[in-house]
């Protein structure tokens, strides 16, 4: 089986954001993590590939600075990783970014295609089934639960109240969700070996069957009239406490704050 | 000279600290208070080959330099001294040994699960009448047919009831050196569980209180005659060299305690406030601050320098990292204790509590200062090859 994990370099949310003069975000500048629900999404193509056995290729668009995201990726157990980057890919929005990865991916054989639901930056959770949709396959969004029978998949979809227990024959796409499972650690041979491997990278050239004017941010229908940081507040922090222990809890907190 | 981490050093780095944060800094408290060896943090390590970093991968290793190894330690040890001695004690002063002077057998039948963490590691040289005078041991060991029996008791030993392979040293007879008659001493490999090997008592310990500190009992404990570790009475060199590993492994451990409480510090002085203002704003806590910082970073540089002498060696038997070690550790040792104490100063009346971390902190650095040669030995060390 072959199973290609589209993942991408965030903003970490705990470090600052900083914005382009054009509103889009200033990805160079920024400290940056693998988006929480595409490393879920990798996560479980690495169990199918423990599981059933599979050649897990990570492919991400992005600055070159994105080839670290995808080293993470193969520390953690990714046989093979993609970079698509070129000026001309860039200030892309979901269209011309699921144009770009349809186009990457066209040149790649899979059996699963794994994308995160969303991105922490853009929110949108267009981009999978919109590589769907240019791929011509099905899609499942949502996933929480995933499993292999024959040539199909059959996956629990994540529903507000309930789940769906949906079954797609490969091949097809799956958008997970961070809470589908707990991503595993890189080891620190992993690591090594990671960076060792060659890394693909790919331009606009490499990419099949798209058209310029689907791509970057000339291809963008989606324009950004501004963008902002949201004024920060503290995380706060949740506890389910009884009411006796909550009132001490709450004194001893103040207490180490120095309130009182 | 660049002092810029590869990529694959930050990358490391970046796994050891998030493992820390998130699965040893909770229990760092708990672990400290109730004297209890974090088993299930020492499960998930070897999940993730912490416990055989520097272990070539043809032996269950995952065939890293000794820097990515010193770096796990320090990054474990800002968290949690505890953890961080655990990891040293199994890598620097068991997996090495055998490692380096281990036949090809005892390398398959011991090292390769040492790696994998599937067992854990222990080095057992102290006794009670022979600690910096490592020539003063007791135990001894006599090869009967096909057998060694050992007889005799090590002390203060790290990971003591918890480990599963024991590199034990022995007096195995006398040899004439520059005409006196020494004592000789062998290593050997001895497995948990052997009839005659027993447990004394537990140590109850200043620092580093969740690692088991045990006394180890040898009673005729038969042991195989082919585990006998390296050649029979050069126990003494493998002893020393030994140690020379281990000591960049507490060097990692001091450092990455004195890390802690400086970062720790940080946040607190930001917060604490004192006469209206916050406590960091006054000079004196810039002063110490910047003291603080310096000689961590100082002592950091040493510890990695130590390690990138010790990753020479691998391809280069004929270097001695001795020396290196010794400065590595006596420092950063030093600064551990300087600035977990300069730490708890400037938290005040909190920092003599024992919720606040530095407490902790302080109470584990001063070990460093002792174990794996003190650091007056250190001194001798250095000097020693000062006036050669």
């Amino acid at each position: 089986m072959k199973i290609v994990v589209c993942i991408k370099q965030v903003p970490d949310t705990k470090g600052g954001v900083k914005f382009n003069p054009d509103g889009t975000l200033d990805r160079g500048a920024m400290l940056t993590i693998m988006n929480p629900d595409d490393k879920a999404g990798l996560e479980a193509a690495l169990r199918l590939k423990d599981q059933y056995g599979a050649e897990v290729t990570v492919v991400t668009m992005g600055l070159p600075k994105a080839e670290e995201v995808l080293r993470e990726a193969m520390a953690m157990g990714a046989d093979k990783g993609v970079l698509v980057t070129d000026r001309v890919l860039g200030g892309a929005d979901t269209w011309a970014t699921s144009t770009t990865l349809a186009g990457a991916i066209r040149n790649l054989e899979y059996d699963l295609i794994i994308t995160g639901r969303q991105a922490i930056d853009g929110d949108t959770a267009q981009v999978g089934p919109q590589i769907s949709e240019h791929l011509n396959i099905p899609v499942i969004s949502y996933a929480q639960n995933i499993k292999i029978e024959g040539d199909s998949v059959i996956v629990e979809r994540q529903y507000e109240d309930r789940y769906h227990v949906l079954k797609a024959k490969m091949p097809c796409l799956i958008t997970a969700l961070s809470e589908l499972n707990e991503p595993r650690y890189m080891t620190p041979g992993g690591i090594f070996d990671a960076y060792k491997q060659e890394i693909t990278v790919w331009g606009r050239a490499d990419l099949k069957d798209v058209d310029d004017s689907n791509l970057g941010l000339k291809g963008s229908p989606t324009k950004i009239a501004k963008a902002s940081d949201k004024v920060r507040k503290g995380a706060g922090e949740k506890v389910t406490l009884d009411p006796d222990e909550s009132v001490s809890y709450i004194v001893d907190k103040l207490k180490v704050k120095h309130v009182i | 000279m660049d002092f810029t981490l590869s990529k694959e050093h930050e990358m490391a780095r970046a796994l050891f600290k998030e493992f820390a944060e998130k699965e040893v800094k909770p229990l760092a408290q708990e672990v400290d208070e109730t004297e209890t060896f974090p088993r299930e943090t020492v499960e998930k390590m070897a999940k993730l080959g912490f416990l055989g970093i520097p272990v070539p991968k043809e032996y269950g290793g995952q065939g890293c330099d000794p820097l990515t190894y010193v770096m796990c330690v320090e990054e474990l040890s800002k968290v949690c001294g505890t953890t961080g001695v655990i990891v040293s004690a199994h890598t620097s002063l068991c997996c090495d040994p055998i490692l380096t002077y281990g036949t090809d057998e005892q390398k398959q039948k011991y090292l390769i699960p040492l790696a994998k963490g599937e067992k854990l590691g222990a080095f057992g040289l102290t006794e009670p009448g022979a600690g910096t005078d490592a020539q003063g041991q007791q135990t001894k060991a006599v090869l009967d047919g096909d057998e060694w029996v050992l007889n005799g008791s090590k002390c203060f030993i790290t990971n003591g009831k918890e480990a599963d392979v024991y590199v034990i040293f022995a007096i195995t007879g006398t040899v004439e050196k520059r005409g006196r008659m020494q004592k000789e001493i062998s290593a050997f490999i001895v497995e948990k569980g052997t009839p005659g090997f027993t447990f004394g008592t537990k140590e109850k310990k200043m620092g580093i209180r969740g690692s088991s500190t045990y006394e180890l009992i040898f009673t005729d404990c038969r042991i195989p005659r082919e585990n006998l570790l390296g050649q029979q009475g050069k126990g003494f060199n493998i002893a020393m060299h030994t140690l020379d590993g281990g000591r960049i492994g507490i060097a990692a451990q001091a450092l990455g305690l004195a890390e802690g409480a400086l970062e720790t510090t940080i946040a607190y002085v930001k917060e604490r406030k004192q006469f209206g203002r916050t406590i960091g704003a006054f000079q004196n806590t810039q002063f110490q601050l910047a003291d603080m910082a310096t000689k961590v970073e100082a002592a950091q540089l040493l510890v990695y320098k130590a390690a990138m002498k010790k990753a020479e060696y691998a391809s280069n038997p004929k270097i001695s990292y001795s020396v290196e070690a010794a400065k590595a550790k006596l420092y950063a040792a030093e600064v551990a204790m300087e600035v977990t104490t300069k730490a708890v100063q400037l938290h005040g009346g909190y920092g003599y509590i024992r919720e606040y971390d530095v407490e902790r902190m302080m109470r584990d650095a001063k070990i460093t200062e002792i174990y794996e040669g003190t650091s007056e030995v250190q001194r001798m060390v250095i000097s020693g090859a000062l006036l050669k």
